[in-house]
């Protein structure tokens, strides 16, 4: 809740004005019914042309005054609901971007992408429908209690008796309601999780026909959701419900006693019929008010999957680091172990202990699932070494800042990721204004020079969804290219050259070693064509070091490594 | 009147009829809600209308009983009234939320039909908004406005007429400002709507951009690009910000207006109806109640328009998923079917209910007869060209046959065009020229489902789905039994790191097995299509992030997998081509080479340079 008023604080001169008008125009809207009033009553009862002129011209100013003033509080309203949902987007964002995967896996993409945009539209709904009637209904219902205590104070005691029965109703509505409100919202998350899926594996689905069983799966969950949320809207329009029966109950109760009254003489008739609209005043202002605190209870389901996002600690952060940046890029594994989850029972990776030089090429290579990728994972703290250390120039990496650590590392993941926007503007991620040489030159480099030709408009090719797919070999090509922009000190590649063809692999690590010979490298690679000119080479085996060596004493002494050799001898489709 | 830039009255009347459908499946509780929703309006006018002849005829006369008699009789309608409101509440709840849950599904269902390259071009956050927020603005216009519409419809109808039969030269006064009030909201909906669609194609977008953001963390984190994409963000952020106080906005000045007019037509009125009195045109009493009745109709007037204008909004977005729903679905014009078959010695098939192992094409005549054509795997292609747009060919004239039982290789550099033939066999694509033949017949004459049931395929990207290994496993067929999905896994050699999972097959497998190697994704892809076990097996880079060794492993299962089985592979490694029986090698959408490996090592062509690095591939 605190943090929300925070948000709502840079919005502060548009709540005050917004609440200034809705008040006025309140004021406006209970004098105007006085007018209207003197003029029947006055005015055509005495025949008084000229009062009830007067009078009308008041009501004509009155009305523009307010109407003014509904105009203003409406923009302003808009503009509270609308920039508070921004600033709250805006906060979730960055929170985001400071979690780690473990951070990330607790919340999975669809929610996280719920809590970002229909989390906060609830929130903006709040406000935007609420404000009006939240600030107005309290005045109302305030003059109206005053009034009609006023007009006859005995009468007035029925509040005291239906005002508890209202209360009790919207008290056991929002109780019940609440727990409704969070389920629905799971629902709709588990309903955006099927979508999801199945939109990203579209491929997978056609191909084994499954586009029934996908239904079938979305049926399970679309009926869930209709069940879940007619249950908790059918629940919050009781509301309405409980609000007519008390109303006419009232009703009767006034006419009953108020008749008592009138009959025993204690009352005027005049008096009755007021009284009888103040009351209905009065618990019309209490069902608006209800209303609001209904959009509130939705809206508290929201705040609380947003809070969560904002108050989620990031697991990596940078409160070890001091103000020192990466020079070589000499690199240092201490004892490292690592699993993903605290509960886990094994360790992927275990006591792992090597050193690299600044400069030298470093090749790994190992089993699938032997932890290559996540071992790499970690030098630019993508995970966090559950125990151990990493140092990098004799630092241990958390005593870099994330962003000087990360920006002396250049990483080509194994699961590329290009981003909807032109060739170049992929590229731009690995310097931001880099010059067109540039670009060419580490395109050159990865070998990118070879198809960028034969794309529609070269390097300004839409890619991704809505543009031009390129295929997994280029992909890697532009992820390479994009990643030497940077000119980082250390480079790791992952696996990423797996769908280039091995003669364009050999000129990419000829043209790597040629141009960029400062450049510590890691390469992870199934071939051993690819890493046989490393200075070494780690065999990595079920998360731990079986053996490191150069390619010469490895083939002499390993007998993994000689399995893996022979086993590519006649494999390697072009042979370097 | 100025004609809106956004108004598509067309479009808009498409939605109408598009919710009407939906509206008409329930017509008998739509029916009760409208005539219970009559009654509880009714009820609302008695406790107005009434009053006034409780007070003149019982209480003032004294008339205890008679006040007695009247007041139960107003409790019982009011209970009337009170009840009807709870069950149209339930009921309209219940039907809305059952309308909004059909148009979820049948729009999911639509998008199982439409053609990939429908997905090519469409962002998963803009699809996802369509079932997300679209789907939310009409739940709320049901759930409400259809009842409040109904209500304050009557009541303003009924205010109106009353106000003619009192004084019908007045009345045109009321009814003029009617008309101004009706004209206002017009134009202001059609405003509001225009900025609506604006918001909601923002939040599309936006929703566009955080997933393909939360999808590319890893990248993001890496380059260190947090401070540009913030920026981007903020600029949706922005959009969405603006568009949306714009349209909050339009729809907020609307109660206000409304509410001041309906004074100013109230102060009219008066005077109007003051100077009448005075000239003896109407008397006072009648101008009293008149002028009562004049201060009741703005209160439905307002709920009306405030209906309209959510009515207005659910449109906007019922639009939206009609042009979704409109969407071409993939063709399928094939009648042939896959069934299982029996065949008799004589070499006759017939069809089987039971599992048989043997499947055959039905192929249906004119007359309606049918004949089968057994399944063997025989793919031919016949001059294929093919391009994704029309302009850019990437295929020009692919000729090629793979028998029953062979193993055909394509090898050629990024961007040949290999992944593109073999989207072409199962038709992801329709093709612009030549023909595809899957047992002599025509694959365009094949129903699409069953082409596609007859051809198991692994692609280099492995999607896993929420749920248990052994379910992700299962895909590949449903009805597998426990123990297929431990053969399947074991071909795969994907047992023995599927064993050593906290809860073994049972482990269950979030945000698209993210724990998971690459290369494990791939051994449970392999799985998921050894289950399957088609005729026809395509692999594009299947094994490209498994390491050799592996492979090793797996080479007999794979072996058993693609033993009798038509393959169509897609690999740089050797040793997953080189025993194929064909080895086409491709360049720039053209087979330049065809042969088996030792025949095109001694042709000394391409496939030699490339094998002994005298060549490199373009």
């Amino acid at each position: 809740m605190k943090n929300f008023l925070l948000y709502a604080k840079k919005y502060k001169k548009e709540f005050i004005l917004a609440i200034i008008c809705i008040e006025a125009e309140t004021i406006f809207e209970l004098i105007i019914p006085m007018v209207m009033a003197d003029i029947v009553d006055v005015g055509i009862v005495n025949g008084d042309k000229r009062y009830i002129l007067l009078k009308g011209v008041q009501m004509v100013v009155f009305a523009l005054i307010s109407l003014v003033l509904g105009h203003i509080c409406a923009r302003y309203t808009a503009i509270c609901g609308s920039g508070i949902a921004a600033e709250i987007r805006t906060a979730e964002f960055e929170k985001m971007q400071s979690y780690s995967f473990a951070n990330t896996d607790k919340f999975s993409t669809p929610s996280l992408v719920t809590r970002l945009t229909s989390d906060v539209s609830v929130i903006q709904n709040f406000v935007s429908n609420g404000m009006r009637p939240g600030f107005r209904s309290p005045v109302m219902m305030l003059t109206a209690i005053i009034v009609s205590f006023k007009l006859n104070a005995e009468l007035a005691f029925i509040f005291l008796i239906a005002a508890p029965i209202l209360g009790f109703f919207l008290f056991f509505i929002i109780k019940n309601v609440r727990p409704l409100y969070s389920r629905m919202q799971e629902a709709i998350d588990s309903v955006n999780r099927v979508i999801q899926e199945n939109l990203v594996a579209v491929r997978v689905v056609k191909a084994y026909v499954r586009g029934d069983h996908e239904i079938d799966k979305f049926d399970d969950v679309n009926g869930n959701l209709q069940r879940t949320s007619s249950k908790a809207f059918t629940i919050a329009t009781l509301n309405t419900t409980s609000f007519q029966f008390v109303m006419y109950g009232t009703i009767l109760a006034i006419l009953w006693f108020g008749g008592d009254l009138v009959m025993a003489g204690n009352m005027k008739v005049g008096a009755l019929t007021s009284f009888l609209s103040y009351v209905l005043q009065v618990l019309n202002s209490l069902m608006m008010f209800s209303n609001v605190f209904l959009l509130f209870t939705r809206s508290l389901t929201s705040m609380n999957r947003i809070s969560q996002v904002l108050d989620e600690k990031p697991t990596i952060n940078d409160d070890r680091a001091k103000d020192i940046s990466i020079k070589k890029g000499n690199i240092r594994f201490e004892n490292v172990s690592f699993k993903y989850k605290e509960k886990a029972k094994e360790y992927v990776l275990s006591d792992i202990s090597f050193e690299i030089e600044a400069g030298q090429t470093i090749g790994i290579i190992g089993q699938t699932g032997a932890a290559k990728s996540t071992l790499v994972q970690l030098i630019p703290r993508l995970y966090e070494a559950t125990s151990g250390n990493i140092y990098i120039d004799d630092h241990p990496i958390y005593e870099y800042s994330q962003a000087h650590l990360r920006e002396a590392i250049g990483m080509v993941l194994q699961q590329n990721t290009l981003f909807s926007g032109t060739i170049k503007e992929n590229l731009y991620w690995g310097k931001e204004k880099a010059t067109d040489e540039e670009i060419e030159a580490v395109c050159r480099i990865a070998c990118v020079d070879e198809f960028i030709d034969r794309l529609d408009n070269g390097y300004d090719t839409m890619l991704g969804q809505g543009g031009v797919n390129v295929s997994g070999g280029q992909k890697q090509r532009l992820c390479i290219a994009r990643a030497i922009l940077k000119s980082p000190q250390i480079l790791i590649l992952d696996d990423s050259t797996s769908a280039v063809d091995t003669a364009t692999e050999t000129k990419i690590n000829e043209a790597l070693e040629e141009v960029l010979p400062d450049m510590t490298k890691i390469i992870i690679s199934q071939r051993i064509s690819s890493i046989q000119h490393a200075d070494q080479i780690i065999i990595l085996d079920d998360g731990k070091i079986h053996a490191t060596g150069t390619h010469e004493q490895l083939l002499a002494e390993n007998e993994i490594y000689q399995d893996i050799f022979f086993s590519q001898q006649k494999g390697v489709l072009v042979a370097p | 009147m100025k004609k809106g830039v956004y108004a598509r009255p067309k479009d808009t009347k498409k939605a109408i009829t598009f919710l009407l459908k939906y509206i008409g499946n329930h017509k008998l509780p739509m029916i009760t809600i409208a005539v219970l929703v009559l009654i509880n309006a009714f009820a609302g006018i008695i406790g107005t209308y009434m009053l006034k002849p409780v007070i003149n005829t019982y209480i003032l006369p004294g008339d205890v009983p008679g006040l007695i008699r009247v007041l139960l009789v107003m409790g019982g309608i009011y209970l009337a009234g009170v009840l009807s409101c709870f069950t149209y509440n339930k009921m309209m709840i219940h039907v809305s939320q059952q309308i909004v849950s059909e148009i979820r599904m049948d729009l999911f269902r639509h998008t199982q039909k439409l053609p990939l390259s429908f997905f090519d071009t469409h962002t998963h956050g803009d699809l996802m908004s369509h079932f997300t927020n679209d789907v939310d603005t009409i739940s709320e216009a049901l759930n409400n406005s259809f009842t409040l519409l109904i209500q304050s419809f009557v009541t303003s109808v009924g205010t109106v007429a009353m106000l003619i039969l009192l004084d019908w030269q007045l009345s045109l006064i009321v009814v003029f400002f009617l008309a101004i009030m009706l004209l206002y909201i017009r134009r202001n909906s059609k405003l509001s709507r225009k900025y609506f669609a604006e918001q909601q194609k923002n939040l599309g977008d936006m929703n566009g951009y955080i997933e393909e953001m939360v999808a590319g963390q890893k990248v993001e984190k890496i380059f260190g690009h947090e401070a540009q994409d913030l920026k981007q963000f903020n600029e949706l952020n922005n959009k969405l910000k603006d568009s949306s106080a714009k349209a909050t906005t339009y729809t907020g000045i609307t109660i206000p207006t409304i509410v001041s007019l309906s004074y100013v037509n109230f102060a009219v009125s008066a005077c109007v109806g003051g100077l009448f009195a005075l000239s003896g045109l109407i008397d006072l009493g009648t101008l009293a109640s008149y002028l009562v009745y004049v201060r009741q109709s703005a209160m439905p007037m307002n709920q009306f328009t405030m209906q309209i204008n959510f009515l207005m909004v659910a449109l906007a977005s019922t639009e939206k998923i009609c042009t979704m729903i409109e969407v071409e679905p993939e063709s399928d014009e094939g009648t042939i079917t896959l069934s299982r078959v029996k065949a008799y010695p004589n070499g006759t098939l017939e069809e089987s209910e039971e599992y048989t192992g043997t499947f055959a094409w039905k192929v249906p005549d004119e007359q309606g007869n049918c004949s089968f054509v057994p399944l063997k795997g025989d793919v031919r292609f016949h001059g294929i060209e093919f391009g994704y747009t029309k302009e850019n060919s990437i295929l020009n004239g692919i000729s090629l046959y793979a028998k029953p039982g062979q193993k055909i290789a394509f090898v050629g550099s990024t961007g040949a065009g290999k992944t593109t033939i073999i989207n072409l066999v199962n038709r992801f694509y329709e093709l612009n020229n030549g023909t595809i033949t899957y047992d002599g017949l025509d694959i365009q004459h094949i129903k699409k489902d069953d082409l596609r049931r007859s051809i198991s395929l692994i692609i280099q990207e492995t999607h896993l789905f929420t749920g248990t290994i052994a379910d992700n496993i299962r895909y590949g067929r449903l009805s597998a039994s426990d123990d297929d999905v431990l053969a399947a896994a074991k071909i795969a050699n994907a047992d023995s790191f599927i064993r050593r999972l906290p809860d073994g097959y049972q482990t269950v497998l979030e945000s698209d097995g993210a724990n998971l190697s690459q290369g494990q994704r791939q051994l449970i892809a392999i799985a998921r299509a050894a289950i399957s076990r088609p005729p026809v097996l395509v692999m594009d880079e299947a094994t490209s992030s498994i390491d050799t060794r592996t492979e090793k492993l797996i080479e007999k299962g794979m072996d058993t997998l693609m033993k009798d089985r038509t393959v169509f592979v897609i690999a740089h490694r050797l040793s997953t081509v080189r025993n194929a029986k064909a080895i086409l090698v491709l360049e720039k959408g053209e087979i330049v080479e065809r042969g088996s490996h030792d025949e095109l090592l001694q042709d000394k062509g391409r496939y030699y340079q490339l094998y002994t690095g005298q060549s490199e591939l373009e």
